[in-house]
């Protein structure tokens, strides 16, 4: 079937009634025309929390405000969307009532099987989802990923919190054992133990990504033990700040900027930079590139960057944390070289390999690095 | 300092009162209310809002403690709807109380969005482990004054029930609306009043969470504390002292599974942060019989009949 | 003899009006709210309206909401023909959701048909199991339902979550853990021509089943009496143990079978989205249904309807989230107050005539 390559932009803003007839055009390249200076990108950002949790939801909020204020972009969003059915119909609902051209659903969860059964309904419609799961030939060609490397970011905080600590005993809240986490988990104590090479991070997991009570009472669980450094991996890394500024120990932040919660204790942050990501992909549509079915990136691109570092911190730690982030962003920074063991002594990376972020081998993490005080079984 | 396993002992002494006092004060709430003949589910509504009120108060304010008042009485407005809602005939109350917890969380949810951001000043605590070099006993017996004032609550009202005029009208009206009625007590205003109270000291619970312990306002701060409280006056058979030993056990129990894996011990951490469920469960289990009543319920209490 | 058509005809009249005046007294409180919030109260229950039942899509919208909430209230609706109140819905759906996926697992080569039956008979009978513990625990221990049904919904979830994330976890669900997939094959499919899948049909199925049973049979009618006076039903001779536990397993089936339909429409495995909520919603209904079965099905498909209303209300209005919570609240405080209306015109009306 020979079908036009060139859309119109009538048919674009159409949307979904032309969909079967237009089926061929579902690929990410669609946008062969240049945008109007009247005709506003529609938006639609799906989040799986309240929009302001001072945490993960958080950070993308902030990126969809900084991309709304594009004169040509119209940005509009959902929050507390949970990972059922509901997130099929709140897309749907925002195609077909909001005229929706670009989609980001922005939990992790909403992936498969959400996103998978409702992209192919809607092939003119771009769904860009954030994790990383995009694999090309696989999936849907008008569904494409974007991830950040914020582990990246988790090692040079990892490098102040092995330098500023006292007693060595560096702490994690973390919510589920899985790949994403435990990267985190491993980079900063990784980072940690190239400045500190004996210390030691302790892992909780709540069991959940957002349970206040329990992240305050595995905070104190870990200061308790004679943690002086912690960090965390929830949805909302409030309390965990604030607990350790009331135990008077130091933190590292995660998601975004949490020195406000903790003016004395907070080291430096891992913070995402979505709103660059935003605004690159709305240009890219504007513009009518094509769009890249999987978007990656970590300190060099940009995606994510660290906070600011706290005025405690000493010349000399920062001096150290400056050399690691200078070399991530010349890329001559690998954080997964060997040889490396896990925390059973189990040889995971022999000696002269090494894995790029980019290598899919990190996306199945499932052990913690040697230093790291916790299992990953339940 | 190295405490090593002594740590898991500590922190459930510290959680034991970190963790115990809004339940302290939610099920002390609940047992009023039920000694009245009134059953108020919708206590887990009352917590949040008065969380939000609190927080929102002593924000606007500057001062915790009437963050803390201000919490107290929202949560008494909310009790005082809900028991003028069920004192009319053929109303179900458990069915209201469910009800309520969908009101009062939406409507706290709804007004605190603006104070999910900012940061407002904590309650102060009390050093009570100051004799202590161990830091992390310190930090454990780091209490706040709520806790103190709890326990006075608990005091007071165990006595003022067995001893005065109004503990005897609220326990009349708990134990028989009619003999209340032929003695010419007013039945539903002193079930709405007690309701009222109990929720008055919901609400303050519900501000120690958002103003001391986590400290935090933000949509997932309660996961059915408040409802949890309705199990456990059952548990501290209706007894004001009874609920303080109850809500300090479960303060503990929340607090093992955390802190066993900050020892090393991480093997179904999911079933441990379940302990306080299965423990309240199993009690109930073995004390409970359906030879004799259960000792000291109210028998206007619908959920018993 | 003339009284009789008006009496009957008012006795008759009386659910609806009563029903009627409390949703628009409700709408009018919920009206006033928002109005406070400063959103047009007109435009807002356009809105609603537009996206709950406006559009074929609302429509569709609405009605996949109100499926697993048809399943759900009978946990709570069935009991309380028993008297008993019990609020276990969500470890019923979590327990029947994870053992199907279970099973599924054991018959990799079995055709779709049988695989489909046998989850939902096992979904059934787990979740079925899971509520009658708390049936039982009533009568044979007196152990308060409401909270022993309560307290074994957490059980649940941390069973679901442990089994989920160690014995049962499928290695390549790496960033979510959850079971093993059942296999594209074994998934329920859609309605023809619509975008429901058949999980709706159970629902509604399992509704008019339940009610038949409950109101056109000796058992339903048992039910009742042990309900109403369980000294007496004993008296007569009734097995109020015996009726008690079956009355719970039905009752767990139905919520065991919405778990299923969870994992074979849905997900096609079991995690921990299993705890949706779902249980808590239909507690509701079934009040408000006032444990009838048929009227489970209208008041599911008016939550259903409210629920998929947010969506629009949080983009068109800029209404958070929770406003849809703040009107469940209200439209429910209305209709349980209005109970007590119930008897009240007719009395009126008698003592006029007399």
């Amino acid at each position: 079937m020979a079908a036009s390559r060139k859309l119109t932009r009538r048919q674009i803003l159409k949307g979904t009634a032309a969909a079967g007839a237009l089926g061929m055009l579902g690929r990410l390249d669609w946008i062969g025309q240049a945008w109007g200076a009247q005709d506003k990108i529609k938006m639609g950002f799906v989040f799986v929390g309240p929009r302001d949790d001072y945490g993960y939801n958080q950070a993308h909020f902030e990126g969809k405000s900084a991309v709304a204020k594009l004169d040509w972009v119209k940005a509009f969003d959902e929050e507390k969307v949970p990972e059922t059915i509901e997130v099929q119909k709140t897309m749907e609902s925002m195609v077909k009532l909001d005229g929706a051209q670009v989609l980001f659903p922005t939990s992790f969860g909403y992936f498969d099987p959400h996103i998978l059964k409702v992209a192919p309904q809607f092939p003119n419609i771009l769904f860009l989802h954030c994790g990383g799961l995009y694999q090309e030939g696989k999936h849907p060609q008008n569904v494409g990923s974007y991830f950040g490397y914020i582990d990246e970011s988790q090692y040079v905080a990892g490098i102040v919190a092995g330098g500023m600590t006292k007693s060595g005993k560096l702490g994690f809240v973390a919510a589920k054992p899985i790949p994403q986490v435990l990267r985190n988990i491993n980079s900063y104590t990784l980072g940690a133990r190239s400045v500190r090479p004996n210390c030691t991070t302790n892992v909780i997991f709540t069991g959940d990504w957002s349970l206040p009570v329990r992240e305050a009472e595995a905070t104190n669980s870990l200061v308790d033990q004679g943690i002086d450094v912690v960090t965390c991996h929830v949805d909302s890394p409030k309390v965990v700040m604030t607990t350790c500024e009331k135990r008077g120990i130091y933190c590292t932040g995660y998601h975004c900027n949490q020195v406000k919660l903790a003016p004395r204790g907070y080291l430096t942050g891992a913070e995402w930079n979505w709103a660059k990501v935003y605004m690159d992909y709305a240009d890219m549509i504007r513009k009518g590139q094509k769009v890249p079915g999987l978007v990656r990136g970590g300190l060099k691109e940009g995606l994510v960057r660290v906070s600011d570092y706290n005025q405690i911190v000493t010349e000399a730690v920062r001096k150290q944390a400056d050399e690691a982030k200078a070399k991530f962003m010349s890329g001559t920074m690998i954080v997964y070289k060997g040889p490396i063991k896990d925390n059973t002594g189990r040889v995971v990376i022999a000696a002269g390999k090494e894995h790029l972020q980019t290598d899919i081998w990190l996306e199945s993490m499932d052990w913690l690095a040697e230093g790291v005080i916790g299992s990953t079984k339940s | 300092m190295e405490v090593g396993g002594w740590g898991v002992l500590i922190a459930v002494l510290g959680g034991a009162i970190r963790i115990g006092t809004p339940f302290l004060f939610v099920s002390l709430g609940e047992c009023l209310t039920e000694k009245s003949g009134r059953i108020n589910l919708g206590l887990e509504g009352t917590l949040v809002m008065g969380a939000m009120t609190g927080y929102a108060i002593a924000l606007h304010s500057g001062s915790p403690w009437l963050g803390v008042l201000c919490a107290g009485l929202a949560g008494a407005a909310l009790g005082a709807l809900h028991s003028w809602l069920c004192s009319y005939q053929r109303v179900n109350d458990i069915a209201v109380g469910i009800a309520m917890m969908l009101f009062g969380t939406g409507l706290a949810f709804f007004l605190g969005k603006p104070y999910i951001q900012p940061s407002a000043p904590r309650l102060p605590s009390i050093d009570l482990g100051g004799w202590s070099d161990v830091p992390q006993l310190r930090a454990a017996l780091q209490i706040n004054a709520l806790f103190l004032i709890g326990i006075v609550v608990a005091i007071a009202l165990g006595w003022m029930l067995k001893n005065t005029a109004w503990g005897l009208k609220v326990r009349v009206a708990g134990e028989s609306a009619d003999a209340a009625r032929a003695l010419g007590l007013p039945v539903d205003r002193i079930r709405i009043l007690s309701t009222a109270q109990g929720g008055f000291l919901a609400g303050i619970g519900g501000s120690y969470l958002s103003l001391y312990y986590p400290f935090n306002w933000s949509e997932g701060l309660s996961s059915g504390q408040g409802l949890m409280a309705v199990a456990l006056v059952i548990f501290a058979r209706w007894h004001p002292m009874g609920c303080l030993w109850v809500s300090l056990l479960w303060g503990g129990a929340a607090a093992l599974g955390p802190s066993l894996q900050s020892v090393g011990i991480t093997y179904g951490y999911y079933i441990f942060n379940a302990i306080p469920y299965i423990m309240t469960l199993a009690v109930m289990i073995i004390t409970c019989s359906p030879r004799r009543n259960l000792a000291g319920v109210p028998h206007e209490l619908t959920v018993t009949r | 003899m003339s009284m009789d058509v008006p009496k009957n005809l008012r006795r008759a009249l009386e659910p609806f009006l009563i029903i009627f005046g409390s949703l628009s007294v409700s709408m009018v409180l919920f009206g006033g709210f928002v109005a406070m919030a400063g959103a047009n109260p007109i435009e807002v229950y356009q809105t609603m309206y537009r996206a709950a039942f406006g559009t074929s899509f609302s429509w569709q919208n609405t009605l996949i909401r109100a499926a697993p909430l048809m399943l759900t209230a009978l946990c709570t609706a069935l009991p309380g023909y028993l008297g008993l109140i019990i609020i276990g819905g969500e470890g019923a759906v979590v327990m029947g959701g994870l053992f199907a996926a279970i099973t599924a697992l054991t018959m990799p080569t079995a055709p779709p048909m049988v695989v489909l039956s046998t989850m939902a008979l096992t979904g059934m009978v787990a979740g079925g199991i899971w509520l009658s513990i708390a049936g039982a625990l009533r009568y044979y221990r007196a152990v308060n339902e409401t909270i022993s049904s309560l307290l074994l919904n957490y059980i649940a979830i941390a069973v679901l979550n442990h089994l989920v994330t160690s014995t049962f976890r499928d290695p390549e669900s790496l960033n979510h853990p959850s079971t093993y997939h059942i296999g594209e094959a074994n998934m329920i499919g859609l309605i023809p021509g619509t975008d429901l899948h058949w999980g709706l049909a159970f629902g509604v199925v399992a509704c008019i089943l339940t009610w038949f049973l409950m109101h056109h049979t000796v058992f339903g009618f048992a039910s009742q009496i042990a309900g109403g006076n369980v000294r007496a039903a004993q008296i007569a001779g009734l097995p109020v143990g015996r009726l008690i536990l079956i009355v719970c397993l039905v009752a767990g089936a139905a919520g065991g079978l919405a778990g299923m339909v969870e994992v074979a429409a849905i997900h096609g495995r079991a995690n921990d989205t299993l705890n949706a909520n779902y249980g808590y919603a239909g507690i509701l209904v079934a009040f408000v249904a006032r444990n009838n079965p048929l009227a489970i099905l209208p008041v599911a498909v008016l939550l259903g309807g409210i629920r998929a209303s947010s969506g629009l209300l949080q983009r068109a209005h800029e209404l958070p989230d929770a406003t849809v919570l703040v009107m469940q609240g209200i439209i429910f405080l209305v209709i349980l107050f209005s109970e007590t209306l119930y008897g009240r015109f007719s009395r009126l009306q008698n003592q006029g005539v007399s």
